[in-house]
């Protein structure tokens, strides 16, 4: 592919057949093929969902077995989270870094290939094993010694997985870092960088921060389980609740890796459906750093019923409560950004203000569970499930779909069907909170997470939830629709594509974007 | 608690809603000890904090988004770029309702970790998939797991309408018995993988960790009988190994420790069973 980095004319040269995907080195191809395995991941994911969602519909064991039963829990969450939200915002970074700060295209392109490449592989890894003795990994995403250490043959698999998400991931986080420190077009300072470049830049750090600790951790799991070292083994001398502490180093940052993204998403739209530019730039900027160095030092609440010293308690208990102060401080700029705004509700508009309610539902359930003793009742139980969905699904994915629909006739080059993204809209907001509000009911009176089945008191909220399960599951079925029309055809989109007020380099471009983004500087004042 | 009494009046005004708060199949329980009803103070206080927050917050964005609608001619403010003195009103009031918060919570964790002046020791173990109860130094220890008929009705396709089952899952072949009125402190440990023992009616949820043992305490002022499960993922069978304690009279504790200990003298040539022939 090198000869069509070498041509300078203006005529987009793109490689032809199946060459153009496997040695793709040109960012939107990659960003495409990071988008499209995202969807995918997000599909089989979901599919794992609902087979949970089905067995917990009424109290008694109907479909599974519970042993599979904790692997679909296990693996629904790897895949959702490696496999689906990672991903998808790498594809975003891949897609709109280069167009948003005028370069031609990400710094490390065959690096950028391999980060991709490496991650079809991870996950037949993953589910391959599935089909080996003992079925897949059942401990848990959070992956928990001695138990994870139970495991079959599917263990090494699982662990080998996680090496290669890794590695894919760091890959893209120096892609990331390189692109932006080096390639903004002249001018643009990084206090005029956008949002979604900052909130990614500062990703790309904690990424590359805290993946490593996560190999470290399995590989010592690894050790342990073959090679006869103790590291979290207590009849070795080893100790179990030092991987808790290892993980969650890693954890807790991984958790704001799966939203920092969604903040830069998201402080793109409302500005631009406000027509207004985002209220407190520096404050948001400071913010999110400031959320990064927290997510250091907060771990240890993931893990408050280990027993640890009072003081260790009190400490994590007051540093998590800290996060939701610059998390406030975000949720207020969105909102005065609106404020004396003129609004109008396209679709990406549409899921950007779903995220802003419901990611805040989520935070207020986070501070709930920061205060430790509260956390003591909360702790493992689908209280815990409510709030990290609140913050994933309708966060973390919806901020997703909000900004594939906001850059998609960008991409293409065509409008979508608006209506079909409204009715894919009102399904996805509608259920997600029949999906998962009962959930902080069920948590709160008693039903813990991870079982297969339950006592009757827990039935009716169980059933709500499942059957919002299904239609939110099956409502996603119209974005696959939308993006595929959108791929096919349908009216021209314009060069700013919206009738709002979008800034931002990339609505300078043509649509769809010229294959080699900006082959020369834009100049910035 | 002033603030504590301000926030169930709070409460009173949303009618039903405090009145199902026991046992209610959508909060937390009240409970049956005093750091019970403490930690579910706590949660309804942050709880109805964050409603207010949210009705402000919510209040705002709903605002917004009707009064400045494009549609209705809405004309973009573009001059409203940040402003000092708003950025730091909402950086310093959420600290300061923080440190409202907060210092109940850290009250309450003191009193939840001291674990002095035990009056009854008993070490918990969590196995797969069952608890041990052994009450130290009253030479009485048995296994506790998941009753007959729940055990029967759970399996796959059982045929058994597990609506009809007593207390379905959440019943045991043998109960933790504890008296009333009594500092109960618990030494729990696991055998095989990391359990955790929880009692909602307690608000007592600590880690049976292998190789460790942790403490935890309760002191139950209710006669009756409180369910809880393992809370912490442990394998197959974790959603299957219920906590039952039954709270009685410290006279019937008595007698009921009497008649075990008899019991577990007349059968010292059956010594209690070896942990790995009871788990299968
Ligand atoms: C205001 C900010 C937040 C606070 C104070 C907060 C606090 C907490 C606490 C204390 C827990 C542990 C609960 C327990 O296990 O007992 C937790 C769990 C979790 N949180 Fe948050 N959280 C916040 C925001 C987020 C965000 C933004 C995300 C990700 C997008 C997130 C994802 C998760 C996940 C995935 C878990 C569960 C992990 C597991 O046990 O499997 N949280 N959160
Ligand atoms: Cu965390
Ligand atoms: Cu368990």
């Amino acid at each position: 592919m090198a000869h069509a980095d070498t041509h300078s004319d203006h005529h987009d040269h793109k490689p032809s057949g199946i060459g153009r995907w496997l040695f793709a080195t040109n960012h939107k191809d990659i960003g495409t093929m990071y988008l499209l395995f995202a969807l995918v991941m997000f599909f089989l994911g979901g599919a794992m969902a609902l087979g949970i969602r089905l067995e917990l519909f009424k109290p008694g064991m109907q479909f599974f077995d519970p042993g599979f039963y904790n692997s679909l829990v296990t693996s629904h969450a790897l895949v959702m989270i490696f496999g689906a939200v990672m991903p998808a915002f790498v594809g975003l970074a891949n897609w709109m870094i280069p167009l948003q700060i005028g370069a031609p295209d990400m710094a490390l392109p065959r690096m950028n290939n391999y980060s991709f490449w490496i991650l079809p592989f991870a996950f037949t890894l993953l589910l391959s094993s599935f089909f080996t003795a003992g079925g897949g990994p059942a401990g848990g995403w959070t992956l928990y010694p001695p138990l994870s250490l139970q495991a079959g043959d599917s263990f090494p698999l699982t662990i080998f997985a996680i090496h290669m998400m890794g590695a894919s991931s760091i890959m893209g986080a120096i892609n990331v870092i390189v692109t932006i420190l080096n390639m903004r077009a002249p001018g643009m300072s990084l206090l005029k960088l956008p949002l979604f470049c900052w909130t990614w830049l500062i990703t790309a750090y904690l990424l590359i921060a805290v993946m490593p600790v996560l190999a470290g951790a399995v590989t010592m799991l690894l050790t342990d389980h073959y090679f006869g070292t103790s590291f979290f083994n207590p009849a070795g001398g080893g100790d179990p609740v030092m991987f808790q502490h290892i993980f969650w180093f890693f954890g807790h940052p991984e958790v704001y890796i799966l939203i920092l993204p969604a903040f830069g998403i998201v402080s793109e739209i409302i500005p631009t459906f406000s027509r207004k530019p985002l209220f407190g730039y520096d404050a948001m900027v400071y913010a999110t750093a400031s959320i990064a160095f927290l997510s250091f030092i907060v771990w240890a609440h993931h893990m408050f019923t280990v027993g640890m010293p009072l003081s260790g308690q009190m400490f994590f208990m007051m540093s998590t409560m800290l996060i939701a102060v610059p998390t406030g401080v975000k949720v207020f700029n969105w909102t005065t950004t609106m404020w004396k705004g003129s609004l109008s509700f396209e679709p990406p508009m549409l899921f950007a203000l779903a995220f802003l309610f419901l990611f805040t539902i989520g935070g207020f359930s986070g501070l709930m569970l920061a205060i430790a003793p509260a956390d003591f009742q909360y702790q493992d139980t689908y209280f815990v499930v409510a709030h990290f969905h609140y913050v994933l699904v309708p966060g973390a994915v919806f901020a997703i779909m909000a900004g594939v629909y906001y850059w998609l006739p960008k991409w293409t080059g065509h409008m979508y069907s608006m209506s079909l993204a409204k009715w894919h809209f009102w399904l996805s907001t509608v259920s997600v909170n029949v999906l998962f509000f009962p959930q902080h009911f069920l948590g709160l009176a008693g039903m813990p997470r991870r079982i297969p089945d339950y006592s009757t008191q827990f039935t009716d909220w169980n059933m709500v939830s499942s059957v919002g399960g299904f239609v939110f599951g099956f409502s996603q079925i119209l974005f696959a629709v939308v993006v595929w029309q959108c791929a096919r055809g349908g009216a021209k989109a314009t060069d700013r594509v919206w009738d709002a007020d979008p800034t931002g380099l990339e609505w300078t471009l043509p649509s769809p974007a010229p294959y080699h983004s900006f082959e020369t500087a834009p100049e910035i004042h | 608690m002033l603030n504590r009494k301000v926030f169930s009046a709070l409460g009173g005004l949303l009618a039903a809603v405090p009145a199902l708060a026991y046992d209610s199949s959508y909060n937390m329980p009240t409970g049956v000890t005093a750091i019970a009803r403490e930690v579910h103070g706590l949660h309804m206080q942050i709880f109805w904090i964050c409603v207010v927050i949210a009705v402000a917050v919510f209040g705002v964005m709903i605002y917004s988004i009707v009064a400045f609608r494009k549609s209705s001619g809405a004309v973009a403010d573009r001059t409203l770029l940040h402003s000092t003195k708003v950025e730091v009103i909402w950086t310093v009031i959420p600290v300061a309702i923080l440190i409202f918060m907060a210092v109940p919570a850290a009250k309450t964790l003191v009193k939840m970790e001291d674990t002095r002046n035990a009056e009854l020791s008993v070490k918990v173990t969590g196995y797969q998939w069952k608890w041990q109860y052994e009450y130290l130094g009253k030479g009485v220890s048995f296994y506790s797991s998941l009753a007959t008929e729940s055990n029967y009705a759970r399996q796959l396709n059982s045929g058994v309408d597990v609506t009809t089952v007593k207390d379905y899952l959440l019943d045991v072949d043998n109960e933790f018995v504890v008296p009333v009125d009594t500092k109960i402190r618990l030494l729990l440990t696991g055998n095989d993988v990391i359990h955790a023992w929880w009692v909602p009616d307690f608000a007592v949820k600590k880690d049976a960790i292998p190789g460790f043992i942790n403490e935890a305490w309760f002191k139950a002022d209710r006669l009756g009988r409180y369910t809880g499960q393992c809370a912490e993922l442990c394998g197959r069978d974790h959603g299957f190994m219920p906590i039952v304690v039954k709270v009685v009279s410290k006279e019937d504790f008595a007698k009921w420790l009497a008649a075990q200990q008899d019991a577990a003298k007349a059968a010292t040539t059956t010594a209690p069973a070896t942990p790995v022939a009871a788990a299968l």
